[in-house]
């Protein structure tokens, strides 16, 4: 249950990002959730909701994107978007791979009046 | 032990990334504005670690994430691995409550400093850094950060170390890894302690080992029993060459 950290640290970048842009609120937050980024989505919805209440972010809407899991393969070069959590590539099942997409939490947009 | 980053003034303030808007303000939105800002949402905790592992490269220590669920031997294999004289240690410790931990290090002789996370389920980079702020760290060769119990949260949050080692009890059984895949996929080493026990639990080196390195093919595996001293040379060989490469 580290979803209210996460959201702690969002509303700080909605603080800064507002201040940035001189905007007196923001109305809409989307963020992009990787899969294996160990974070619950719906969790973090509800700490959003729960958490925006008389910050710079209250009345937003949350927009979630859920990532799936993107690797490269560094031995064909092929990319491909696993579907269980085996890191090997389904083209030449080599497990030397790396993750391009789906481990992490990001910031992407920011709508603001 | 920050010299002049200003770090014991405030948190957050080590990017030296400051805006200078003041200067040249903008009239107030009267319009709805999009932005693009594609940033991690934990951007700052992973500034703040950075900051910590070059406090660690200054002084040549190797830094070393110790996770786990609750129970699984972290402090007890930190005791041992200090009875053994090999390696000069030192502890942050995180828990929710008490100061146990670090107080089991102290009494073996190694400086220990106890974090008390409250409600936290996790130990982030700021938390390490006031714990840095405590620990006398020149001199030694590994600091080992004693996350709090969980195999959740902890492996989100960079802390600034290293090295990421995960440890695993053979009581827990061989199907954690597959259970939470974040945690064990974030691991360089996978400890499977209580190693003793295995005779009187159903638990499978070789499927434990198979789970974990689906999710990370690259990971290191060590059997080990803190009590007994199974493993402890290995562990011990381990340490010593990854902080020769530091």
């Amino acid at each position: 249950m580290h979803e209210f950290s996460i959201v702690s640290s969002l509303l700080e970048m909605c603080e800064k990002n507002a201040k940035q842009n001189d905007a007196k609120k923001i109305t809409k937050v989307e963020v992009k959730i990787g899969k294996l980024s160990g974070v619950e989505p719906h969790l973090l919805k509800t700490a959003f909701e729960t958490f925006k209440e008389k910050t710079i972010c209250d009345g937003a809407e949350f927009v979630m994107h859920i990532q799936d899991l993107v690797i490269r393969c560094n031995t064909c070069n092929s990319e491909s978007t696993l579907e269980k959590n085996e890191f090997c590539c389904p083209t030449c099942k080599g497990n030397d791979v790396s993750v391009i997409d789906g481990e992490e939490m990001y910031l992407m947009r920011l709508e603001m009046e | 032990m920050c010299k002049d980053c200003g770090c014991s003034i405030e948190h957050g303030q080590h990017s030296h990334d400051h805006h200078h808007h003041d200067h040249h303000a903008n009239p107030q939105l009267n319009d709805k504005k999009t932005i693009e800002v594609i940033a991690k949402i934990l951007d700052a905790n992973d500034k703040e670690a950075n900051h910590n592992r070059e406090h660690f490269e200054e002084h040549g220590v190797l830094a070393i994430n110790l996770m786990s669920s609750p129970g699984s031997g972290k402090t007890t294999l930190l005791e041992a691995t200090i009875d053994t004289k090999e390696i000069k240690l030192g502890v942050i410790e995180g828990d929710l409550e008490t100061n146990q931990d670090a107080d089991r290090i102290i009494a073996k002789g190694a400086p220990a400093h106890q974090i008390s996370t409250g409600q936290a389920c996790h130990l982030d980079a700021f938390m390490v850094h006031d714990g840095l702020h405590h620990l006398p760290i020149d001199g030694l060769d590994v600091v080992f950060i004693e996350n709090v119990g969980n195999l959740v949260c902890p492996a989100s949050y960079d802390v600034g170390a290293h090295l990421n080692i995960v440890l695993l009890s053979v009581p827990e059984g061989d199907d954690k890894p597959a259970k939470y895949p974040v945690m064990f996929r974030s691991a360089d080493l996978l400890l499977i302690t209580k190693c003793d026990l295995l005779p009187y639990f159903d638990f499978s080196v070789e499927k434990a080992t198979k789970e974990a390195r689906k999710l990370n093919p690259k990971v290191d595996i060590i059997e080990i029993d803190s009590k007994s001293g199974k493993g402890i040379d290995k562990w011990i060989s381990y340490l010593k060459m990854k902080k020769s490469l530091r």
